[in-house]
């Protein structure tokens, strides 16, 4: 497995893998219902939920709807505090901003806070060419860049790994990239992040630039803010003298108070915490506190084509908590790895297809990779209508050519037919219901429904037939039309 | 002064051409509550969010605050502590442990030797269970409450104590460096089980000085 | 009042006896019924497999069909949701008139009729499955329950997960057959967990799914509409 997702077969055909893999479905239900349950009693501690997802909502739509004017402050408050701003219109210009910045410091490895724009840039490896080791340092990072893996999970990247696993990757691994995982470690969670506090410490104690994303930018302030458990996240944002954060355009909100809203509805929508254990918010640079050398690159890579859709765009309000992959039953079964993108789950099938475009495989079949349940959408604490936008994407791709959606879209017309001539759906169905005794419970070319699944008995006779035989003549009152349109 | 980028002008002119025309959207209500806590049962939630998550919290009177934070230190057999340039005096004065004073040149190896750390703090959120440190004179630089494995924080209640994090807010300087604080380092990447004790201290002390 | 029952497409051809259940409940609590036969499909499958512009006509034919009905009724959630959520952004004044008049069954019994015990007789074991339509688009809430709950005889059992989506999902179910089966098998599963005789559900179609799962694995639990629970009486029982 490599850290890329380059020609990713579609999202059914990489799900299958993962339905048949039993201790990653464990693990995955196993996670997702604990933290599940967590989630809603912390947001049932506050009765004005309702009013902060809206209040997040307005924030966010208000932000995009005049994000130019917000960059531009944002920018103006950065460089006023000491910070550079770099400006990157896709993945490869901000790899190489990046990589230049680091090599101007002399320095040929760097620590890093878990952040998902550098994840979706492929960062590490743009670093790795240029002969620069990127170390992540958040415990789960850790446990995905030690085992060569990709993460499955926004907030969580190894929840695809149980206790077992990351023991065995720990004691393997850990000594190859510098010290050892001590020896007799066992499974304990305490035990395995005391292994990670004893590896990380050193590197975070030598580093020279540290390199971060972050949950928001206050434009009026120009302060970042990255939430995290850890201390990792305090480690790489204080102690080296050059700090680099990438960060998408969408993270930016306009005023200090608005933060007040999110400090709520994040820690409780993604860990379950009233708070998480460390926030920390930084304006530019400050003299003898932190790194003297502040860089922020913002980043397009496809932000602004999303904005220029009408409804896919509220897709820009997500904050990454993690939500919707917790309650979603399809990301419980399918894995994170099954959605191809470092965004997996619900919020991925809307985002990956609008930030790469529906040309890929994988991209043109994650609109499909829900069962438009409305859970996600629930959760969300920016409101994002996910169902919505999942439909709105299959309407793209259903019209953007391609033989299979050739035939639907055929299949689909002649549907149409029929339901437009209701006596042509009536003679359908007595045909059917006619020859019903011969009907198998397993129809050849119905292989999709009827490997796993037995159809229903067809009945003896449609409803509109026992309804003229039975109540046509007397029980309807006037009125509406009888015609049968045929 | 930023870097002449012709991507910047790229950017924002998508940016204007992907909203144009689109409805203004208004900014935020804020009908949500600045507190869900009546003001006389701040300091015993706070107290007791602080242990839900696995701080130990401690209650004293001013008179009794010295006795107290040498006994936390000896407790957790530290021998040393590092000093904020603006911690009050009498904080330390029942202790004899080696006072490292944060100094702009004090690497964070040297810090990794030090046991344990004193401060104060800018506020604290009864709801949430959450300190706030500004790099104040009693608080120090950022990294003094980072390297050291156990931190001692004295708030002053009741007039330190907020209830809800909207009320926080106007009380901070969002210019200055900023760290939240509630409970001690944790995890939750393994089975999003939560653990404590990561990267940062394991162990965090809140004092309450009341009157 | 004008009532007027849309049965939907699937009710029609494959479960007719929901539509007559429906027919009789109705009936036996002295609304008046008509079915206008011009009825067919309100579109939802073209809808959400992607073809919006493909369904608008069947959105202004529907509309018109039941146009001049004060209400109208349907034995499904996801249907009436469908008309409830998307008829009134397509662009159509005629179907977005006919958005609200639109009732999932169990909604017109409770807040149109203003009953709770419909007089049915069902000497069953009977667990509830709220489908995801019913649950989060129309809000259904715990009418269905209370429903339920004053059926002479009935033992209810509570199904672990309930609120969790039984894989279904319209084209879902074959465009990503085996997360769909996955699915459905976990519901299934919960369902036979709690030993009860029946699985009630307020849609057909998910109850084909996992009906078609439990029928598979031979599994004796036997899925069944709620209107046909509450149209069974001492006098017409279901059987």
């Amino acid at each position: 497995m490599s850290g890329t997702f380059v020609g990713m077969p579609s999202f059914p055909t990489a799900a299958r893998g993962a339905l048949a893999d039993e201790t990653l479905r464990g693990n995955l239900r196993y996670a997702t219902h604990t933290i599940r349950d967590k989630r809603a009693k912390a947001v049932a501690e506050l009765d004005d939920w309702a009013l902060l997802r809206e209040a997040g909502k307005q924030i966010k739509d208000h932000t995009l709807r005049n994000l130019d004017r917000y960059l531009l402050q944002l920018e103006e408050a950065v460089t006023a505090a000491g910070g550079v701003v770099h400006w990157a219109a896709d993945a490869d210009e901000a790899n190489r901003i990046v990589a230049d910045l680091v090599k101007a410091t002399g320095e040929s490895e760097v620590v890093k806070v878990k952040s998902m724009a550098t994840q979706e840039i492929g960062l590490n490896e743009a670093l790795a060419a240029e002969g620069i080791s990127a170390y992540e340092t958040d415990l789960a990072e850790l446990i995905v860049q030690l085992g060569d893996d990709r993460p499955s999970h926004i907030l969580v990247p190894a929840i695809h790994r149980n206790r077992g696993e990351i023991r065995t990757i720990f004691a393997s691994e850990m000594g190859k990239w510098g010290r050892a995982a001590p020896d007799g470690l066992s499974d304990a969670p305490g035990e395995l992040a005391e292994a990670a506090r004893l590896h990380l410490r050193e590197k975070f104690l030598r580093a020279k630039v540290g390199i971060s994303g972050a949950n928001f930018m206050v434009a009026e302030t120009g302060t970042l803010a990255v939430f995290e458990s850890e201390g990792n996240g305090r480690m790489c944002l204080t102690l080296p003298e050059t700090l680099i954060s990438v960060v998408g355009i969408e993270k930016v909100v306009p005023t200090w108070r608005d933060l007040e809203v999110f400090l709520q509805t994040l820690p409780r929508s993604s860990t379950a915490e009233r708070m998480n254990p460390y926030t920390t918010m930084w304006t530019g640079t400050t003299d003898g506190d932190g790194p003297s050398a502040f860089h922020l690159v913002l980043l397009d890579n496809g932000r602004t084509a999303t904005l220029a859709d009408e409804t896919g765009r509220q897709a820009l309000r997500c904050i990454r908590c993690s939500a919707c992959l917790n309650v979603c039953p399809v990301y419980e079964r399918a894995g994170g790895h099954a959605y191809g993108s470092v965004y997996p789950g619900p919020i991925g099938a809307i985002l990956s297809p609008q930030l790469r475009g529906t040309g890929s495989e994988i991209d043109a079949s994650l609109p499909y990779a829900s069962s438009l349940c409305g859970a996600c959408y629930e959760v969300c604490p920016v409101a994002i209508d996910i169902p919505e936008v999942l439909v709105h994407l299959r309407d793209r791709v259903a019209h953007q050519g391609g033989r299979g959606h050739f035939l639907e879209r055929a299949a689909i017309k002649a549907a149409g037919w029929v339901f437009e001539h209701p006596g042509v759906l009536a003679a359908g169905e007595r045909a059917a219901t006619a020859t019903r005794k011969l009907h198998p419970s397993r129809v050849p070319g119905a292989g999709a429904w009827t490997n796993s699944r037995d159809l229903p008995p067809m009945p003896p006779e449609s409803f509109r037939d026992w309804w003229r035989r039975n109540r046509s003549q007397g029980a309807a009152p006037a009125g509406g039309r009888k015609d049968d349109g045929s | 002064m930023s870097p002449a980028s012709p991507s910047r002008d790229r950017i924002l002119a998508r940016v204007r051409a992907a909203v144009d025309g689109a409805p203004e959207a208004p900014g935020p209500a804020r009908t949500y509550r600045d507190t869900h806590t009546p003001e006389d049962g701040r300091v015993d939630l706070l107290a007791e969010n602080l242990a839900d998550y696995r701080a130990l919290v401690h209650r004293s009177d001013e008179a009794g605050l010295p006795a107290l934070v040498a006994r936390l230190l000896a407790e957790h057999g530290s021998g040393s502590v590092a000093v904020p340039p603006g911690l009050p005096e009498p904080w330390l004065a029942g202790t004899d442990v080696t006072r490292v004073p944060d100094a702009p040149g004090t690497t964070a190896a040297e810090l990794d030797a030090v046991d344990s750390v004193v401060t104060g703090c800018a506020v604290a959120i009864a709801e949430t269970g959450t300190i706030v440190l500004d790099a104040g004179p009693d608080q120090g630089r950022r990294r003094i409450t980072l390297v050291p494995d156990h931190h001692i924080c004295v708030v002053r209640a009741p007039e330190q104590v907020v209830g809800g994090v909207p009320q926080a807010m106007p009380r901070l300087d969002p210019t200055r460096p900023l760290t939240w604080i509630s409970g001690p380092s944790a995890t939750s990447d393994i089975e999003l089980d939560r653990v404590e004790g990561v990267h940062g201290p394991r162990t965090l002390e809140v004092i309450l000085v009341e009157g | 009042m004008r009532v007027a029952l849309f049965v939907t497409c699937v009710n029609d051809a494959v479960y007719p006896a929901t539509g007559i259940a429906t027919v009789r409940l109705l009936e036996r609590l002295g609304v008046e019924v008509d079915f206008p036969e011009a009825q067919t499909c309100c579109g939802q499958p073209q809808y959400n497999t992607g073809y919006r512009r493909e369904t608008v006509p069947l959105a202004r034919r529907t509309a018109r069909v039941f146009d001049g009905y004060d209400h109208v009724v349907t034995p499904s959630g996801s249907c009436a949701a469908m008309v409830r959520d998307h008829y009134p952004a397509m662009g159509d004044s005629a179907a977005a008139a006919f958005a609200p008049r639109m009732y999932e069954l169990t909604e017109f019994l409770v807040d149109v009729l203003g009953v709770t015990d419909v007089g049915a007789y069902f000497p069953h074991s009977v667990t509830y499955h709220p489908s995801c339509h019913g649950l989060r688009l129309l809000g259904l809430g715990d009418r269905p329950r209370k429903l339920l709950n004053a059926v002479k005889g009935i033992e209810l059992r509570e199904l672990p997960g309930a609120q969790e989506c039984c894989g279904f999902g319209g084209t879902f179910a074959v465009k990503n057959a085996d997360v769909s089966t996955a699915m459905g098998r976990d519901k299934a599963r919960n369902a036979v967990s709690t030993g009860a005789e029946v699985l009630c559900g307020g849609d057909n179609s998910c109850l084909m799914h996992i009906g078609g799962v439990l029928s598979r694995e031979s599994q004796p639990v036997r899925p069944l509409h709620i209107a046909e629970i509450l149209a069974s009486t001492e006098e017409e029982p279901w059987s």
